[in-house]
């Protein structure tokens, strides 16, 4: 029990110098304002009321800093403000703004430390608390862990109704009218015999009051957008092929360019011969990059087939280079001097496994790509003096300081412009494409340059998902759950992800158990342990990072102890659960899927739970085993984000996060010879097609406490769902991912 | 080599076989359609020559015979053509990148198939990729501009 309390206390460092922080000297700057970013650009006849509302003679230019990859944070985030500002959304320029301390992220910071969102006592909310301390005392610019919603929900809405009062106080001091007798209207002052001030007429006015602080925030009976359905900002742009994406940035001048690393990780290059590229058409130069070549060209499909004309001499990788290597080292690691966690321990495991009919299974999940459609891609130029960056990116502060180190330039003098992404699923917490980028800027100075990965660079350069190994050992007594042991061994995303960006990892990796640890169950005996591998290739945070894969690991087992025990899943899972939201979104999936009425021969239906990013969700997923394979027919979903602020992007979300979760459990996994990925592009990573998805039923639920993401917590459910489905269906059970491996799908 | 590329004719200076994609992008600036994969397994870089769902990063610039349509010729955000209108009435767009493929995809294909069935349309579509995967939308809004077109 020593080293369990040694971690314990260790893993609350991070909270409590946080905590430190705030109390002796923090406490000034956490309350203090942040000073505006805006201010600093601004032109003359423009205002900029708070961080996040601009305001000039063409128009108001909401600022939401939350990055956009396809969730729809912008148009969301644009929606708050202007439910306050009482303004339509669509009238407005939406903008992420630059990178800012101000625009921190205080909720993101919980997720890596050991409390469970069902948890409200004095040490989690401390502890929540000490988060956002340090989100904003680091200027954590950062998006990811669902946060947006959660972080923004006050905040935006606040800025928008300062900002109001504020234009308020304006038309007061225009019209020598009082406060009680003007109101708002649709990007208008309204006076008492129903004249209109338009906003924009009000900016020069406002610029010279100090923002109104005093403001109450209206009444959720009176929002005109919020909970109702919305209308993406960008819908109309992403329909016409009219929005700039990153690898859609065009400057006079630009020049086009690809780089090629080491396809072996991190083997780095030995020497290279560019003589065949530097003859190819349009080819200006050949450059020598970190681990590899980039080629500058007048397009980009010419920078694409020089590269591949470069003759390179690569080093061997120094990882453990083939995957079933990696598996033995993983399971190797389930050893008490690799023990990462043990933040679940109830009862006495040991005690009631002792002697008992032990049920015992292992299961393993693969290394995962990210592979959003969009390949990684920026645009950069560099002066003697600044460096401006153009790209998808959810940490545009990461980058300027990882930037700065490469440069020498101030972080002042590097601008990170925020463009929309293609798809992310966590891959743009990464720089390194920006990187590179930089590196070939620094070899080509005044000259904007536009480099994208070929494909197969995307694919066998990302940083995967970790693989992992799991192991249940389970007892039942009298036709319940008695004990439920699941140890859980993989290696450590915060310790690979941080050390990129020059962060620190301290303490237990809690996504080693994220999804699994913190599962509102009262299992009398019931331990979840966490063990950490050393570190092989690098890894990163994927759609719902350590739950991705642990939502499967312990829903497959509570599937396999229920059917030991004898009992309903559904209905074991209600017994057993004691978190009143997640009962109720469990019991909305049993109601909707109809859940133990018969389905016919041949059929069945699979249940999983997981509670993830605060979010309790429910899926039943139903199959047909027909005589070409698995065809999904159905999934139902229920999940609760304490107040859905829009239904149709909710429904998006969480289709999507089910599709996502389905299609890589059915067929996706990336392996490795001699450091190198095997899978090289979409034809060998496929996922879920069009002819594959089923008809997907989702219910939004509202009985949570907070206001919560829905980005990534549809993902872990799907694959224990479907795997729990095929074992109805055929009595096969799959205790391996990616399920292909076992059965067909049709 | 010329090219006509939404009603307008350019002269090119490329290599026979440039991907069409390329031409479009870098040589002509249209960014509607996209590189995802570069092998025709994703359809993010459709584009209709002769009303003619293509994939344009396997179609040699020298091998185009007829009138390319790219995202931006089939309709605008003042004039849009039905296809783009139910993707948009359905809320169909995630992070969006694979959109243009998917409504140049569609638009072609319910040029040539009115009144599809569920079967059909899930055969003519799933050859588009979506990572986000919005997919049950794109089925809905496929069905949905089918209705809209027989109307026009």
């Amino acid at each position: 029990m020593g080293r369990v309390k040694t971690i314990a206390r260790r893993s609350f460092l991070i909270g409590s110098a946080a905590i430190a922080g705030g109390v002796a000297f923090g406490t000034y700057l956490y309350k203090r304002e942040g000073e505006n970013p805006l201010l600093a650009d601004l032109k003359p006849g423009e205002t900029a009321i708070t961080p996040y509302v601009r305001i000039d003679a063409q128009g108001i230019t909401l600022i939401t800093p939350r990055a956009d990859v396809g969730q729809g944070a912008w148009s969301m985030q644009a929606h708050l403000i202007a439910e306050e500002l009482d303004i339509d959304p669509a009238t407005a320029t939406v903008s992420p703004g630059p990178a800012s301390a101000i625009y921190y992220n205080g909720v993101v910071g919980a997720e890596a430390m050991p409390i469970a969102a069902t948890s409200d006592t004095l040490l989690a909310r401390t502890g929540r608390g000490a988060a956002d301390v340090m989100g904003k005392l680091m200027g954590l610019h950062i998006t990811g862990g669902s946060s947006t919603v959660p972080d923004m929900y006050d905040r935006l809405r606040m800025a928008g109704a300062v900002a109001r009062e504020t234009l308020i106080r304006a038309a007061m001091k225009q019209t020598g009218l009082p406060r009680d007798q003007l109101s708002t209207e649709n990007g208008h002052v309204v006076l008492p015999d129903g004249s209109k001030i338009d906003y924009l007429d009000l900016a020069v006015a406002a610029a010279d009051i100090d923002p109104v602080q005093d403001v109450a925030l209206r009444d959720p009976s009176q929002w005109r957008y919020l909970t109702k359905p919305q209308k993406r900002t960008d819908m109309v742009a992403k329909s016409t092929g009219t929005l700039t994406y990153g690898i859609d940035m065009v400057m006079d001048g630009m020049v086009y360019a690809t780089t090629r690393t080491n396809p072996a990780m991190g083997g780095g290059i030995i020497g290279f011969d560019a003589a065949a590229a530097q003859a190819m058409r349009g080819v200006r130069s050949v450059l020598p990059i970190t681990g590899g070549i980039a080629v500058v060209a007048d397009n980009t499909w010419r920078a694409f087939q020089a590269a591949q004309a470069v003759d390179c001499d690569w080093g061997p990788s120094p990882y453990i280079g083939n995957t079933a290597d990696q598996f033995d080292a993983v399971a190797a690691s389930m050893t008490d001097d690799h023990q990462d966690s043990r933040f679940k321990d109830e009862g006495d495991v040991t005690a009631a496994l002792d002697g008992a009919d032990v049920i015992e299974a292992e299961y393993r999940i693969p290394y995962l790509a990210h592979a959003p459609l969009e390949p990684m891609s920026v645009v950069v130029k560099m002066t003697r003096t600044r460096l401006d960056i153009w790209t998808g990116t959810q940490i545009p502060r990461f980058v300027q300081a990882n930037m700065g180190k490469l440069t020498g330039l101030d972080a002042d003098n590097i601008h990170v412009h925020v463009l929309m992404s293609g798809g992310s699923f966590g891959r743009r917490l990464e720089d390194d494409y920006v990187a590179q980028a930089v590196e070939i800027a620094l070899q080509l100075r005044d000259t904007p340059i536009k480099m994208i990965w070929q494909r197969e660079e995307d694919f066998t350069h990302d940083f995967s998902r970790p693989l992992a190994i799991a192991r249940g050992r389970g007892a039942v007594k009298s036709g319940a759950l008695d004990a439920f042991d699941l140890s859980i061994a993989a290696p450590s995303v915060a310790e690979s992800s941080l050390a990129r960006l020059g962060q620190p990892a301290i303490g237990p990796d809690v996504a080693i158990v994220a999804g699994a640890w913190d599962q509102p169950f009262a299992i009398p005996n019931y331990r979840v342990t966490g063990y950490r591998t050393p570190a092989m290739v690098p890894i990163s945070s994927w759609r719902s990072v350590g739950a991705s894969g642990n939502g499967f690991l312990h829903e497959s087992f509570m599937d396999e102890m229920c059917h030991a025990a004898g009992v309903d899943p559904l209905e074991e899972r209600l017994r057993l659960c004691w978190h009143a939201p997640s009962r109720k979104v469990l019991e909305a999936v049993g109601e909707m899927s109809d859940w133990g009425s018969d389905l016919g021969p041949n059929r069945g239906r699979g249940l999983a739970f997981t509670l993830a990013f605060g979010v309790p969700v429910a899926q039943v997923v139903e199959v047909t085993n027909t005589d070409r394979g698995i065809r999904i027919d159905k999934v139902f979903v229920a999940a609760d984000v304490g107040r859905v602020l829009d239904p149709v992007n909710f429904e998006a979300q969480v289709q999507g996060g089910v599709i996502f979760g389905l299609g890589h459990a059915m067929n996706c996994e990336m392996t490795y010879v001699d450091g190198a990925a095997q899978q090289d592009n979409y034809h060998a990573y496929e996922g879920m097609r069009l002819y594959q998805t089923p008809e997907i039923m989702v219910r939004g639920l509202e009985n949570g406490d907070k206001i919560r993401g829905i980005g990534e917590p549809g993902v872990p459910p799907a694959a224990p769902a479907l795997a729990n489905a095929i074992f109805a269906a055929t009595g096969q059970r799959i205790r391996e991912l990616p399920l292909s491996k076992s059965v067909d799908f049709v | 080599m010329k090219l006509t590329v939404n009603g307008e004719t350019h002269d090119v200076d490329v290599e026979y076989d440039m991907p069409l994609l390329w031409v479009l992008r870098d040589e002509l600036g249209i960014t509607g359609p996209k590189y995802g994969c570069g092998i025709a397994q994703c359809g993010a870089c459709t584009v209709h020559v002769d009303g003619v769902a293509v994939r344009s990063c396997q179609l040699a610039a020298g091998d185009v015979i007829g009138d390319v349509t790219t995202i931006e010729g089939l309709g605008t955000p003042s004039a849009l053509h039905a296809v783009q209108e139910a993707w948009i009435d359905l809320q169909v767009a995630q992070c969006g990148y694979c959109q243009a493929g998917q409504i140049m995809q569609a638009a072609s294909f319910l040029d040539m198939n009115s009144e599809p069935t569920d079967a059909q349309i899930d055969a003519a579509m799933s050859g588009n990729l979506c990572r986000c995967g919005s997919y049950p939308r794109i089925r809905d809004a496929v069905k949905l501009a089918a209705i809209k077109l027989r109307r026009v």
